[in-house]
């Protein structure tokens, strides 16, 4: 039991909460599903709430919800020119359910979606698979061009090719590595300084007192974390927009 | 968090500016200009700075670990998993995952340098040869 309580890792156990089998397959509805589930109503809720009151001059929630709009929109703007604006509603929504989810994973006892990697790659491949499509589609053979650099003597083509091939296929790892390993790794430190609080103030008045120094290191964590959920969610949908710009301009 | 600093500062600068003006008579023309201008220049050194901030902006350590690590070991990744798939394909054992692993190697290094702005990204240097070569047809497209 005191056990349980101080394992770091005991967050992130995926309980089934209603067991589905179709087949062999497993759909069983999931705390993580559960808080996907939460995180898109929170927020739709939100956005809805706050654009709700329509006011010229406007309040507080709306404020926040125009802020959070013009970001993305600045963000895609400058990164995939005008053209990008028509991905605008994808890259919005990824932006909110990422961000949304980073923070309702702050909550204590709530689940962090974020910190599995499945999830996060399952973004990174809608992102890369818009790309690939969106690319093709538009471009034709020429969206290939992107693989094969100018000014390279030709016996090195093939092989910068494959390199370049390569690089492309490894951005949909790169960027759910690095939205997945901030989540756990900040939520890990976050509960191993919060256990050291516990097992010290166990440990009679020295250790009560000691219990001071992790617990203003898990407090200045904590502002920390929720730094990291608004950078990550940034993160994500910046180079959301770069690669995006890839596929709007393959190059001319 | 980064971006959007226009919206608190005018308010400041303007108050204090009030505030100086607030004791005397309406304004006059040329005040009321020169008030303007020191806004606007005010504006334009805080946006310059907020841009500097933006464009050396480092993200912390341990931002900055995780993305070039993630970079490099998914160029690794990916070539490893590439060669896998075609010695499985073609029954040619040890050799493809060999090759791909090192030509994995090479991406996750051209990520990394790529993701550090060391060399230029794929989509980006194709756009500037182009323009290049649009401009200057006869000029070889610089490396």
């Amino acid at each position: 039991m005191a056990a349980d309580k101080v394992d770091p890792i005991h967050q992130f156990q995926i309980t089934k909460l209603v067991p589905i089998h179709v087949g062999h397959v497993d759909l069983s509805f999931t705390n993580s599903s559960l808080f996907m589930a939460a995180t898109v109503i929170v927020a739709t809720l939100f956005l809805v709430f706050a654009s709700s009151g329509r006011s010229l001059v406007p309040g507080r929630w709306q404020l926040v919800a125009e802020m959070s709009y013009s970001f993305v929109a600045n963000t895609l703007r400058d990164a995939a020119g005008k053209a990008g604006m028509q991905f605008f509603p994808m890259v919005f929504s990824l932006f909110m359910f990422v961000l949304v989810a980073n923070l309702l994973g702050m909550i204590p006892y709530f689940f962090t979606i974020t910190s599995h990697i499945i999830v996060t790659f399952c973004l990174a491949m809608l992102v890369i698979g818009t790309v690939v499509v969106f690319g093709i589609w538009k471009h034709g053979f020429h969206f290939f061009g992107l693989f094969v650099p100018q000014g390279v003597p030709m016996a090195l083509v093939p092989l910068v090719t494959m390199i370049e091939v390569i690089s492309f296929l490894s951005r949909p790892i790169s960027l759910s590595v690095r939205l997945f390993a901030n989540m756990l790794a900040g939520h890990i430190t976050l509960k191993v300084f919060a256990g050291f609080v516990v097992t010290l103030s166990a440990a009679g008045a020295v250790g009560v007192a000691g219990s001071i120094l992790p617990l203003a290191m898990a407090v200045a964590l904590t502002a920390l974390e929720f730094l990291v959920a608004f950078l990550q969610a940034y993160v994500f949908t910046v180079l959301t927009c770069m690669y995006l710009n890839d596929a709007i301009h393959p190059g001319h | 968090m980064v971006d959007r600093p226009d919206g608190d500062h005018p308010r400041p600068s303007t108050g204090g500016d009030r505030a100086e003006g607030g004791e005397g008579a309406p304004e006059t023309k040329p005040a009321l200009a020169a008030r303007l201008e020191r806004l606007g220049a005010s504006l334009e050194a805080h946006r310059s700075e907020v841009a500097a901030a933006k464009a050396k902006g480092r993200p912390s350590g341990f931002g900055q670990a995780i993305k070039i690590a993630s970079e490099f070991v998914a160029g690794i990744v990916v070539g490893a998993a590439l060669g896998w798939g075609i010695d499985r394909a073609l029954g040619t054992s040890p050799w493809a995952l060999i090759v791909f692993l090192l030509l994995g190697f090479a991406a996750g290094v051209l990520n990394v340098l790529r993701a550090e702005g060391k060399v230029a990204d794929a989509g980006a240097r194709l756009r500037a040869a182009g323009a290049e070569k649009s401009r200057s047809p006869s000029e070889p497209s610089d490396e």
